[in-house]
């Protein structure tokens, strides 16, 4: 750790970044209409541009098919071309678009953001109101629940593209060796997971402290609306973290975890998933994009004789069922974008046409929340191949996300689960109780909130 | 008058000299001003201003310094690397002080493959390294469980929170062991042999000449690369970012005051407060480092002398 080696990798990381930027900086004379720069330009996107005369416009985006898509785009389109780039998946891409917000410049015309991160950018007044620029023109694209996550009151400051209604995935070949029946309930899945362990079976599921949006999403299922905000007055929030619910959700975790019935393992790492593949869980509780990552991006989690169905995530009342959502992204448009318009314009038509979707179900990279897809009966009884045929999309997912209300995100996403997970992390290693942790949470973001110069109610 | 007559023509050829001089040093300048002192300026700059997410940028002068030096996070932080330090450095230091000695003393081809095989972990670059150290420590694709299983026991799980001291230092001294040997023995390259010569003529056994001739002799050495392992030790960031992921939730958002100020600038949109943090880092490395020459500056002295 000599500083001239920490200083040569700072160097060289703010290389790569500026170089990055470099290379993604919009065309902002071809965005304007200018025809001579576009040909020149074309060499800064890592896709080729079909039609030199058109105007283009900057995308960031890290869909794993995104290229094909952005062929299929610009073969389509002679008004405008995509002018696609990958500044980094999650967290990356944010960082350098957080820079650019900071520099006044650099930024993309249409970015790829998590719906749960649009207001924290919304309050930097990094994105443009959509409302404006015709985004009503697609809404009846989308369900009601998914429209509210892009929207702040009546603005609109994303187009949906994928999301992730969840579900349960579980082992059937595990099912029937311990003759479990699939959980309709929150207590029948803690009574199957003792049912498991007494039978020296292998863990129910996992509470892996780094997944802060799963966890708030199951508080959300028990009727935690966390957030009292809208970006009309972003000077504003409320703030409700340890409500009896949430602490009900919170306490039948950590009782899960102290008993040994699931595991603690952090998801998305290799270890995680080896444990999906070697069959050290039962039971999956994730959401419609999982199977796309166990299958692509997470490795063989297909592994010997593994027998994957999905059934519905198991309620807290089973009479009053309710959806919840984990993940999932949408397109926006930057207050950066020199032509908002035609920026508007790829937001709303990139990734959505028939053949962009259906790539996109083909290759399981996304799960579309466009409505026409999610009706189609071709979509609902493709059986799906890492479920063993079952038509998953018609029995679990196009049902979970159509009742799906939506949910109102806060303008501190990032901070919110960083200090959620070290709340998960007092509740795995028990040095809080689960209703300790929330209201401890609910302090600690009540003055965070305080500190950044919101007025809490 | 025959003097000033001849200082007259010296001085003016000192100046085109000194002119010629700086165009020399202007590559350099110039990359030092543009890469070094104007991000630091701005950086400062920067830091003297504060902004809430809801909020418009104010002045606010020391006040950010005031709310670092009081933020539970960052003294949380500092208070990990430098007990970091106090354990890491003295245990580096004796592993590669020792496996510098024991490589001078040996003329085989066996040290030279030794040199080379304790110095390869500085060659590979410290990410992929600390990826390495990630799969071996884990649970399921490590050695451990097998190991300890073997014996009926239980692995310990290095990647949890009371373990991932351990766990970082094992692969900080893994890798810079070998750097720091190779400087040490480079010093010891530099010994003129006729010291050793006169040292056993004067009956002095192999460890005394190890203890009372050769460490003495490269003691500057030993200062310039404890002074590196403390400023690198005090800016810890790569190895605890790249276990992040997979350490179960161990490694915070401010394990580290790098990492604090990385988080804040990248995950919460607070340039300003992240500029505060690594200012208020770079005084501490100040700080640490003069207090650190300053108690060894008299022996040093002896031994230059």
């Amino acid at each position: 750790m000599a500083p001239r080696m920490s200083h040569l990798l700072a160097a060289t990381s703010a290389g790569v970044l500026l170089l990055g930027l470099a290379a993604c900086t919009p065309d902002v004379g071809g965005g304007a209409g200018s025809t001579d720069s576009a040909g020149g330009d074309a060499g800064s996107c890592s896709n080729e541009i079909v039609n030199p005369d058109a105007p283009q416009v900057s995308v960031w985006a890290w869909y794993p098919n995104i290229n094909t898509v952005v062929d299929m785009f610009n073969k389509t389109h002679d008004d405008v071309q995509v002018c696609w780039s990958n500044a980094g998946q999650g967290g990356d891409e944010y960082a350098k678009f957080s820079t650019a917000i900071a520099a006044g410049t650099g930024a993309p015309d249409v970015i790829m953001l998590e719906a749960e991160v649009l207001p924290g950018f919304i309050i930097q007044d990094a994105l443009v109101d959509l409302s404006e620029h015709g985004a009503d023109d697609v809404k009846a694209n989308f369900s009601e629940g998914a429209w509210k996550d892009v929207s702040s009151g009546s603005s609109v400051y994303a187009i949906p593209v994928d999301g992730g209604p969840m579900a349960m995935i579980y082992r059937s070949d595990i099912f029937e060796k311990y003759g479990i029946a699939i959980p309709t309930t929150w207590d029948e899945y803690a009574a199957a997971a003792q049912k498991l362990k007494d039978a020296g079976g292998p863990f129910m599921g996992d509470f892996g402290s780094n997944v802060p949006a799963w966890f708030t999403a199951l508080m959300t299922q028990n009727g935690q609306t966390a957030w009292d905000y809208d970006s009309a007055s972003p000077q504003s929030i409320g703030i409700d973290l340890n409500d009896d619910g949430s602490k009900q959700v919170a306490t039948y975790w950590q009782e899960l975890v102290s008993k040994g019935l699931v595991d603690t393992q952090d998801q998305f790492t290799t270890d995680y998933v080896a444990g999906l593949a070697n069959g050290s869980y039962a039971t999956y509780v994730s959401a419609a994009w999982a199977p796309g990552y166990l299958t692509g991006a997470g490795g063989a989690a297909t592994g010997d004789g593994a027998e994957w169905q999905v059934a519905p995530l198991p309620q807290w009342d089973a009479s009053n069922p309710v959806s919840v959502n984990w993940g999932g992204s949408t397109f926006a448009v930057t207050t950066q974008a020199s032509d908002k318009d035609l920026a508007a314009t790829v937001a709303k038509e990139l990734y959505a046409s028939p053949e962009e979707l259906q790539d996109g179900i083909d290759t399981q990279t996304i799960f579309p929340l466009n409505q026409q897809v999610l009706a189609s009966q071709a979509f609902a009884d493709a059986p799906i191949e890492f479920f063993n045929g079952q038509k998953a999309n018609g029995e679990v997912y196009i049902p979970a996300e159509n009742e799906y209300p939506g949910y109102t995100y806060s303008p501190f996403t990032t901070y919110y689960y960083s200090e959620l997970t070290k709340a998960m992390v007092t509740m795995i290693d028990g040095s809080k109780t689960g209703e300790q942790a929330l209201d401890d949470l609910q302090g600690t973001m009540t003055d965070y909130a305080k500190a950044q110069g919101f007025t809490v109610e | 008058m025959s003097v000033s007559a001849a200082a007259r023509p010296r001085r003016r050829r000192s100046i085109r000299r000194g002119w010629i001089g700086w165009l020399f040093v202007a590559p350099f300048g110039i990359v030092f001003l543009v890469f070094l002192v104007a991000p630091l300026a701005y950086a400062f700059y920067l830091s003297l201003f504060s902004k809430g997410l809801a909020t418009g940028t104010v002045f606010s002068g020391a006040g950010n310094y005031v709310k670092a030096f009081t933020d539970p996070e960052f003294l949380s932080g500092l208070w990990f690397v430098l007990r970091f330090a106090v354990v890491l450095i003295p245990l580096q230091m004796a592993v590669s002080l020792a496996a510098a000695l024991v490589l001078d003393s040996l003329t085989t081809r066996l040290s030279r493959f030794s040199r080379l095989a304790i110095f390869v972990p500085y060659a590979i670059p410290a990410v992929i390294g600390t990826l390495m150290w990630g799969f071996l420590y884990s649970p399921v694709f490590g050695p451990l469980t097998g190991i300890f299983g073997a014996i009926n026991q239980s692995a310990p799980d290095i990647l949890s929170a009371d373990n991932i001291f351990g766990g970082l230092l094992n692969v900080v001294v893994w890798q810079w062991a070998g750097y720091y040997m190779i400087i040490i023995y480079a010093a010891l390259q530099g010994i003129d042999p006729s010291i050793y010569e006169a040292a056993r003529i004067d009956g002095a056994t192999p460890r005394q000449i190890a203890f009372r001739v050769k460490i003495p002799m490269i003691s500057s050495a030993m200062v310039l690369i404890l002074v590196f392992a403390l400023i690198g030790t005090l800016q810890f960031f790569t190895e605890p970012q790249v276990l992040k992921p997979i350490a179960n939730g161990a490694i915070t958002a401010s394990f580290t005051p790098n990492i604090y100020a990385y988080n804040l600038a990248f995950q919460f949109s607070q340039f300003n407060y992240a500029s505060t943090i690594s200012f208020a880092l770079g005084i501490v490395v100040f700080i640490a480092v003069y207090i650190f020459l300053f108690s060894t500056r008299k022996r040093r002295g002896g031994f230059s002398s």
